[in-house]
């Protein structure tokens, strides 16, 4: 294990974590709030210790798996816990606790929050957890990446632990361009949509908080209705930029190169099927409650974008809803949302490959000596690609239950234990019951919690480097 | 530069692992998914499963993009093809791998017809190599600078040398040589050598000189420097074959020595004045009969490093001959620069060292004076040439009064048809060649070579 790496790395992230610190106390600057002292106190603890960690730069800047792993799930920690102190130290959070979970549920872009009035909290700590959404969405392993030469080679690996999706593969042949132009294109759209939400009369600090919420599908509102209260323009707005960023962006890479073909690979059209086929079935299912058609076709898009994207906006209650549109906003949770977007979930391409071995494998047991490979988009998928994928859904099932059954001690019902499980592993926000849309986390104890952080860690982080960090084989020499 | 490679084997891996230090954009194809998997974790790099000959392969990798597309499969037929089928679809040089002898006399026609901007034979490139080494056979390499007019011996310096514990500045006060010694290898580690520096026993010298005060430095520091007038190679391979043609009328008498009588009589029918015998070189007492311990050079060729590493080392236990050994592996390389042989040959590395320089000339010739770039000690010593240009901050003046950098040497300057091997008093002049040994660092002008 090259530790001096592992440190510098970590050095890095913490002066990166200062420099997005900036952005908070700017805000407070503005609205000249007394926060702005315990930003920059965590601003300057970042500062100095990132520094110290960085100012001798080892010699061997080797990186193998194992490095790649360690990094990627030490680094997100690294960020949460040094993440958590403004929130703490202004008081405005009165746990430690619940500001880590509040952290990581920012930079994991879940949106769940232990807050019930976030109204209340000051404007520049609801920028900073905004903006930790923007930040965790696309991956600030990947931001370092864009930014800084880190290694040359082996930062292929970082990214394949960082970024989602069974395979990954890079736009252009090298990783620092690649990253270089994810963050581009992320950057634009973002800006789109704020200035699509400017038009739309939001303010510039609601408007940007939007923005950084729905860019990394993370889902924490300015408001404590989120997005209820606004405009039905709005709210169209907000649901198609959820749906765009729970796009692969290789897409959009390809469509910038004309090569439009590529772009609407398998994975989008079935992305696109299941989620136009949900708000359908939603639709119908809940047109009773609403005067209009369209005020249903409205509400079912934005609900099923919010949750298939994982992103946990809300303009109404659904859990309100009928058992199954409930129901069918539990199995989106799951699916989430493509691979290579911001989104979380088990990300459809999974389903897609898993499904189609499915079939194949049927085939094979009518006609046992038949010789078939999974196609996708024209190409046999790869045996260790489909390995991974059954590997992926098995530990998914694993944690998942015990994830579970730790959240059941607590003795809530059975929706709520599985709801929050299910909400903050696939980094969604909000879940059924008492963790439903209008409910929130602080009622857990301090143990779910805990439970709860590594949950989304593990979801955003797609399990294996949060696992590994807990296998004593990864620290061992040999 | 954005450059395409087609095959992933050794020559391939090579290129991927030097290019891709220097800052290249690299796409690599290869029809076996595990070499490309391979080489797109350990390198920063694309990587392609296909045939790379196929439009549509070259096309997802960016051919219409490429600066450079460079095919360097096993089969030369299919480095024909891809390079064919590149050159339809884009302007971009291309570089193929030609390794049969048949083709080696189409080659002239090949370049022209197809459009190819250089093809490259490994094997003919390292029995080259062998050739220019067995005429000279003290040094342990010969790199050639600006179109071999320049040549820069490297040798080891011998037990009970009077080298051994003398300052380089000493070299010429004590032993009155004119030479000039650049760097100096000392297990792994490479120096750029100082007047201060001091000689140990093994140390591998690199110097600049002309043949006759070579000749006179070398007798001074007791190094035998006999020439050779008989070789034994060992395995009448395609390496085996170019040397022998390369050596037809050197004078040297060449005994070919191959275990396979098939390959025999092949080798004999096309090489009528080549000794060739029908034995296994592991064979000492064989070996012994047809005159090892009398021989000049040994030079082992054969398909398997593992051969010519044991046969070369037994060979060095009999003889006191010069040894080349011939090895392809990667890792093999790593392991014999530790066993004391003379001379290693690798085709591979010969191969895309050929590349490499080639790629460093397109690339240097935009935006810098730099005319080519040697990676001289891989890694760590590089050496460029440069054009000097008038107004230039160092000319006229001469090189003592300059402060150069410090790790730095004027290896030669390079005037009309003179070479001058630089001296404090000499000057630099406007339109001269300078090559410029330093440690690896971008230079863009030589201007860059002063503090």
């Amino acid at each position: 294990m090259n530790y001096r790496m592992i440190r510098y790395v970590l050095g890095w992230i913490l002066i990166f974590e200062a420099i997005f610190l900036l952005l908070p106390a700017l805000t407070a600057v503005i609205y000249r709030e007394k926060e702005l002292l315990h930003i920059l106190i965590t601003c300057g603890i970042c500062a100095i210790l990132g520094g110290l960690l960085v100012l001798f730069k080892p010699k061997n800047t080797l990186l193998f798996s194992r490095e790649g792993f360690v990094i990627v799930s030490l680094s997100w920690i690294t960020l949460s816990i040094f993440g958590a102190l403004p929130l703490y130290l202004s008081g405005s959070v009165s746990s430690y606790v619940d500001a880590l979970f509040e952290t990581v549920s920012g930079f994991t872009t879940t949106g769940a929050t232990i807050l019930s009035d976030v109204e209340i909290l000051p404007r520049s700590l609801l920028m900073w957890r905004s903006f930790t959404h923007w930040v965790g969405g696309m991956g600030v392993l990947v931001f370092i990446m864009a930014f800084l030469p880190l290694s040359g080679s082996y930062n292929m690996l970082i990214m394949k632990a960082e970024s989602p999706g069974p395979s990954v593969s890079k736009l252009v042949p090298r990783v620092r361009t690649t990253a270089l132009i994810l963050y581009t294109l992320y950057f634009a759209f973002t800006i789109l949509q704020f200035v699509l939400l400017l038009f739309g009369g939001m303010n510039v600090f609601e408007a940007l908080n939007t923005a950084f919420a729905t860019a990394g599908t993370g889902g924490f509102g300015v408001k404590n209705d989120s997005i209820g209260s606004y405009s039905p323009y709005i709210q169209v707005v907000v649901t198609v930029f959820m749906l765009l960023f729970s796009i692969n962006f290789s897409s959009y890479y390809l469509i910038l190169n004309k090569k439009f073909k590529d772009a609407f690979n398998t994975e989008v059209r079935w992305f696109l099927y299941i989620a136009f086929g949900a708000i359908a079935i939603i639709t119908l299912n809940i047109s009773h409650l609403f005067d209009s058609v369209w005020e249903a076709v409205r509400h079912a898009a934005f609900t099923v974008a919010s949750i298939i994207s994982t992103t946990g906006f809300m303009t109404v209650d659904f859990d309100l809803w009928p058992n199954l549109s409930r129901a069918l906003i539990v199995m989106l949770m799951f699916i989430g949302a493509c691979a290579g977007s911001t989104g979380g979930g088990i990300k459809v391409s999974r389903y897609m490959i898993l499904i189609k071995d499915i079939i194949k494998e049927f085939r094979i047991m009518l006609h046992p000596k038949q010789i078939k490979k999974t196609i996708v988009d024209k190409r046999p998928v790869a045996n260790e690609v489909i390995r991974s994928i059954y590997v992926y859904f098995g530990t998914f099932i694993i944690v998942f239950a015990l994830s579970f059954l730790l959240i059941c001690i607590e003795n809530h019902d059975i929706t709520t234990a599985f709801t929050a499980v299910a909400a903050t592993i696939n980094n969604v926000g909000p879940g059924l019951n008492l963790v439903g849309p209008t409910q929130n986390f602080i009622f857990f104890s301090d143990f779910s919690k805990i439970v709860l952080i590594f949950d989304m860690l593990a979801g955003r982080l797609e399990l294996f480097p949060m696992l590994l960090l807990f296998n004593p084989a990864t620290w061992r020499k040999k | 530069m954005n450059i395409i490679i087609v095959g992933g084997g050794m020559v391939g891996e090579n290129l991927v692992a030097q290019l891709n230090e220097e800052d290249n954009n690299i796409t690599i194809i290869d029809t076996i998914p595990e070499t490309v998997n391979k080489i797109a974790t350990r390198y920063d790099v694309m990587g392609i499963v296909g045939n790379g000959a196929t439009h549509q392969i070259q096309e997802e990798a960016g051919i219409s993009q490429a600066d450079l597309f460079i095919a360097v499969t096993g089969s030369d037929e299919l480095n024909l093809l891809c390079c064919l089928v590149a050159r339809k679809s884009t302007r971009c040089p291309t570089i193929a791998r030609l390794r049969d002898p048949e083709y080696s006399k189409d080659v002239p026609f090949l370049k022209d017809e197809l459009g190819l901007a250089m093809v490259i034979n490994p094997e003919y490139v390292a029995a080259k190599e062998i050739a220019r080494v067995l005429r000279f056979p003290s040094a342990l390499k010969i790199e050639t600078f600006a179109n071999g007019r320049v040549e820069l011996m490297k040798f080891r310096i011998p037990e009970g040398s009077a080298l051994i514990d003398m300052a380089v500045k000493e070299v010429i006060t004590k032993l009155h040589c004119d030479i000039l010694v650049c760097t100096v290898e000392r297990g792994t580690e490479a120096y750029i050598a100082n007047g201060n520096f001091v000689f140990k026993e093994k140390d591998i010298l690199s110097i600049i000189a002309s043949p006759k005060n070579a000749n006179e430095f070398f007798r001074k520091i007791n190094y035998k420097a006999d020439s050779v007038k008989d070789a034994i190679i060992i395995g009448a391979g395609a390496v085996s074959q170019y040397l022998c043609d390369i050596m037809k009328k050197s004078g040297i008498s060449l005994k070919v020595i191959e275990k396979h009588p098939d390959a025999c009589e092949e080798f004999s029918a096309l090489n009528p004045d080549v000794n060739v015998i029908n034995g296994d070189a592991s064979d000492n007492e064989m070996m012994l009969e047809e005159g090892l311990a009398t021989t000049d050079a040994y030079i082992a060729l054969s398909q398997r490093d593992e051969e010519n590493i044991l046969n070369s080392l037994s060979a060095k236990n009999t003889a006191k001959c010069k040894l080349i050994t011939m090895v392809t592996k990667h890792e093999s390389a790593e392991l014999v620069s530790h066993l004391d042989l003379d001379t290693i040959i690798n085709p591979k590395t010969v191969t895309s060292d050929m590349i490499i320089r080639y790629v460093r000339a397109t690339k240097n010739s935009l935006g810098s004076n730099v005319e080519t770039l040697y990676n001289f000690i891989p890694g760590k010593i590089q050496a460029s040439e440069f054009k000097v240009v008038e107004n230039s901050p160092i000319t006229d003046i001469p090189l003592s009064k300059l402060s150069f950098k410090n790790t730095i040497l004027i290896a030669s300057i390079l005037r009309g048809d003179k070479v001058i091997i630089p001296r404090g008093h000499d000057v630099i002049l406007p339109g001269d060649s300078v090559i410029v040994v330093s440690e690896i660092m971008p230079l863009h002008d030589i201007a860059d070579i002063l503090k």
